[in-house]
């Protein structure tokens, strides 16, 4: 008895641990179990074993047009997210400039702002400038939201820098653009990859400002939110579930190829 | 020498992005606010009239939206304080060789979408799901109680769906403390939770600051799980801007909704910061 107890003492912290995973995965568990289920349309109740919905996963209407749609944004909002959002970082970063805290009040601003307001705000602009919402007013409600996290990402990892290895670089004259693209670059470049695949999958997954600023267009989350009035088709559960077997398995190889990097 | 030009160069896409898409509309956010509707116009049509007491009616007709959006993300914030703490708190400090392992872990749910997930909250405690038996069959729920269109549900769902951003920004502060400075604490006599008020905690402020608001902003906001979880008696804020654009077309009332949950929301971030002590946050 004393020992089961003092296991329990001594392993409190990794017991809570392991009852904080199972409360996140228990809805993942849930979409990917009913990714099999033998349903016809509303996919509530179990029917039944089936390989169907993953043998033909745009079987229900719409559902790969909306997932293309949300593939094309969320790929465009990350290419200009990260490039604008880089080039901020490194500013900020690097460089002392007269308008510096107003520059990181301006970039703190959005984070700060709750999305409804931004994609409201957002789509009264379109309105005043008589542009439609659509596919590109979704692609810069997107940029907007996503640049500041990229900001923030990319700076911390700059900050982490040892600022001798420039300084080394220096001394075996390299000039300034050679350091950059043969020491700084390579050095922030997994800063900027965290960054991109955070806006992708932060693009990929909003359903408040997409929803103000995409008109009919429909997109993956919005989809499922205008289906679940009268039940979610299993596909969509195919397509959840795919996509994270898809960004784990693209995130632990490229953990595998770092780990490997930096051992050779 | 590097040239002061250069970080200009660097900023002016960024920030005339900015300018000219958040800047811009959240000025044209606050016109819209003072508008009433057009003398013989149609539905949706609205001129300037500077008419300030759109605010006093748009905040005392959704006195009670108002304060229940504040309630639930507060409540949100503090489950998700207690549940992601120690969380990051295992994972930085007994982690060992699965510390990336488990931080991929607790980003992955992000891949399923969330609204699958909260639609799947939604089922799982719904009539048809495994937990209401189970609580009815031990007798903690009568017959009669139901888990989902309950604040208890919403209150649920939007801590599930802001864990993340609780537990990243928290292992990133918790992760940095030198394990030294806490056995350091403990040979000066501090037992377990003296050097948790003392060392721990303080050296993991940043976190704690960064988490909480993370969630909180974006739960004051939040219409979607209040939408999928909620019933009319749990409408926030986000419901009923969401409702005055879409269906009311009521353009002056959603936007003086809007400017206000967004200052408020400054505010509260501005007095929250400067207590908590820290100066930069980005």
């Amino acid at each position: 008895m004393k020992t089961i107890s003092r296991w329990f003492g001594r392993n409190l912290i990794r017991i809570y641990a392991a009852i904080a995973f199972t409360y996140l995965f228990i809805p993942v568990a849930y979409t990917f179990v009913f990714s099999f289920n033998d349903s016809a349309k509303s996919n509530l109740i179990w029917k039944g074993f089936t390989f169907a919905n993953w043998q033909n996963p745009c079987g229900a209407p719409e559902v790969c047009t909306a997932l293309g749609n949300s593939i094309k944004i969320g790929f465009l909002a990350t290419l200009f997210s990260t490039i604008l959002g880089t080039m901020i970082a490194f500013a900020i970063g690097r460089h002392k400039f007269k308008g510096r805290s107003s520059t990181n009040l301006l970039i703190f601003l959005p984070m700060a702002t709750p999305e409804i307001v931004l994609g409201a705000s957002l789509l009264s602009l379109f309105l005043v400038f008589q542009i439609n919402p659509g596919f590109w007013p979704t692609v810069i409600a997107h940029v907007l939201f996503c640049m500041s996290f990229v900001v923030v990402t990319v700076k911390a990892r700059i900050a982490s820098l040892d600022p001798r290895l420039e300084q080394a670089a220096m001394d075996l004259y390299a000039n300034e653009r050679e350091t950059f693209r043969r020491v700084t670059l390579p050095l922030v470049a997994p800063g900027i990859a965290a960054a991109a695949l955070l806006a992708f999958s932060l693009s990929f997954d909003d359903f408040i400002i997409t929803n103000f600023n995409s008109g009919t267009m429909t997109t993956f989350p919005k989809f499922v939110y205008v289906s679940a009035a009268r039940g979610i088709p299993a596909q969509a559960n195919v397509i959840g579930s795919a996509m994270f077997i898809l960004a784990l398995t693209i995130v632990i190889l490229g953990q595998f190829v770092g780990r490997k990097r930096k051992v050779s | 020498m590097r040239k002061i030009g250069t970080p200009y160069l660097l900023l002016i896409p960024g920030m005339g992005f900015l300018l000219i898409f958040f800047l811009l509309p959240i000025f044209n956010l606050a016109q819209t606010s003072t508008q009433t509707p057009k003398d013989g116009g149609d539905t949706g049509q609205y001129e300037q009239t500077f008419r300030l007491a759109n605010y006093a009616d748009a905040i005392f007709e959704n006195r009670e939206q108002f304060g229940r959006s504040f309630l639930y993300a507060l409540i949100t914030t503090i489950l998700a304080l207690a549940i992601a703490y120690p969380l990051a708190y295992a994972i930085a400090f007994k982690g060992g060789r699965f510390k990336n392992v488990m931080l991929v872990l607790v980003i992955a749910p992000f891949f399923v979408s969330f609204l699958l997930r909260t639609i799947a909250w939604k089922q799982i405690l719904g009539e048809e799901g495994f937990v209401v038996p189970v609580l009815r069959s031990l007798q903690i729920i009568s017959e009669s109680t139901t888990l989902t269109s309950s604040p208890f549900a919403v209150v649920m769902g939007m801590t599930y769906n802001f864990l993340p951003f609780m537990t990243l920004p928290l292992y990133a502060s918790i992760d940095r403390i030198d394990p030294r400075t806490l056995e350091a604490s403990g040979d000066l006599y501090a037992n377990g939770f003296t050097t948790f008020r003392k060392v721990t905690l303080p050296l993991s402020m940043p976190g704690v600051v960064a988490g909480t608001l993370l969630t909180f902003i974006p739960a004051a906001g939040d219409y979607v799980n209040a939408a999928i979880l909620g019933s009319p008696q749990t409408k926030m804020l986000g419901n009923v801007i969401e409702s005055r654009y879409f269906r009311i077309v009521d353009y002056p009332t959603a936007a003086a909704l809007s400017f206000t949950l967004m200052a408020a929301i400054l505010i509260l971030v501005t007095i929250y910061v400067r207590k908590a002590g820290t100066e930069e946050l980005v």
